[in-house]
């Protein structure tokens, strides 16, 4: 069963891998992006299962890092895996992380058939991050990293980015 | 070691390494910043797709194999790439066709390899089939935009798929592996996949104004590993860290 929400039953595991956040958007915690999947301990032993959002996702040796390293401040050893079955999907992203993406600057997925009509038809109703109008317009279908489209403000003119719905 | 399931890892992983490496090569060079970032962005698509293939394959190879010998240290021969992607970007149209022509055909074979008895290659096919949709979406705009374009850009769109086109009947074009695959319920069926690739082109190619060249397939064997001239240029390149300080890391 695959659901958005992970229940770790010790706190101080669920508190380190709250604290590990995204390198290319530090605001959102890997737990608010659904990056995390599994995790389960043995004594002391912790295996966290992570699965990357895109195949050729930079961060994930950052993360991976940063998850031991979060787990050895608390005492504890740890072991991450990369899993890529089932395969990631914008829907993993919390309510409270695509809020944390909106106030950061990055419009959050939408649904798909709304994710088309934007991306494909042009239609306007990706909301502005800055003023928070939906006439908005397409630049470039990948932005500053694949995860994201480059979109621009009719409004205020403002760039930002939307982060692609991923199904 | 099983060696027919390696050889297919290594069929499936080179066209994606190849084609990566020939978009990587527009890093900083693309004719706007938001093609080039479009391009680099795909590249490290696939490069993240091979990456998955490779680690696999290592662990089928064992003998201390890892994801980097395997991309890395071949020979020519051993690589299992089709000719298309070697071919060189020459203009903007080149690399949009290349890339187009590549992704009509991506996408199906990825929709097949879903199924595949092998959990781990279906796993990876899973994870790469979301991200070659918007490959395949990016491309064929592109493919629109410059066919029924201006007079140049249309001439010179279709000039790279008269080059081009080519050399697509070779990736439809079963090789003993990849029958041995399909039998074996591993593999993709390549009748199908090519039968949705046509139908994709041809009605992309309508809406571009742009004529499917009739001209012969080309009879290449890249996925024999005979290769055309390009490839020691892009091994030389490809390969010079690894040759240069063996085993290094990053």
């Amino acid at each position: 069963m695959v659901s958005s929400t992970l229940h770790i039953a010790n706190q101080q595991i669920e508190e380190a891998l709250w604290s590990v956040t995204d390198p290319e958007i530090p605001v959102l915690s890997i737990m608010d992006m659904g990056v995390v999947r599994e995790v389960t301990q043995d004594g002391e032993a912790v295996l966290i299962s992570i699965t990357p959002t895109y195949s050729g996702c930079p961060a994930m040796d950052t993360i991976a890092d940063d998850i031991k390293k979060a787990l050895k401040e608390r005492g504890y050893q740890s072991k991450v895996k990369l899993i890529l079955a089932p395969a990631w999907t914008t829907d993993w992203i919390t309510e409270r992380g695509r809020k944390k993406l909106q106030e950061y600057g990055i419009a959050p997925p939408m649904d798909e058939a709304s994710d088309k009509a934007a991306l494909l038809d042009g239609e306007r109703m990706i909301k502005c991050t800055h003023c928070g109008s939906t006439s908005t317009r397409m630049i470039s279908q990948f932005g500053s990293t694949a995860c994201k489209a480059l979109f621009q403000c009719n409004e205020c003119d403002e760039p930002f980015d939307y982060f692609k719905c991923l199904k | 070691m099983d060696q027919s399931r390696y050889e297919y890892l290594l069929l499936l992983g080179d066209n994606s390494m190849i084609l990566g490496h020939r978009l990587s090569e527009l890093c900083g060079h693309g004719p706007s910043l938001e093609t080039d970032i479009a391009l680099t962005n795909i590249s490290l698509d696939l490069f993240g797709q091979v990456r998955s293939y490779f680690q696999y394959a290592a662990e089928l190879k064992g003998d201390a194999a890892t994801e980097d010998s395997i991309a890395f240290t071949r020979f020519d021969r051993d690589y299992r790439n089709a000719i298309l992607v070697e071919q060189p970007n020459e203009d903007f149209a080149h690399v949009i066709v290349r890339q187009f022509l590549f992704d009509s055909f991506h996408l199906p074979l990825l929709e097949q390899l879903v199924n595949s008895r092998d959990e781990t290659i279906a796993a990876i096919a899973a994870k790469s089939i979301k991200e070659s949709r918007y490959h395949l979406r990016f491309s064929s705009e592109w493919v629109k935009r410059l066919g029924d374009g201006t007079e140049e850009s249309h001439q010179r769109t279709q000039a790279a798929l008269d080059h081009l086109y080519p050399y697509l009947h070779e990736v439809y074009n079963e090789s003993p592996i990849e029958k041995e695959m399909k039998k074996a319920g591993i593999g993709a069926d390549l009748a199908t996949v090519e039968a949705i690739s046509r139908n994709t082109i041809e009605d992309v190619l309508t809406e571009s104004t742009l004529m499917l060249p009739k001209i012969e397939p080309r009879m290449v064997r890249g996925k024999q590993g005979i290769h055309s001239e390009h490839m020691g240029f892009i091994l030389s390149d490809l390969q010079y860290m690894q040759r240069a300080y063996p085993n290094m890391q990053w």
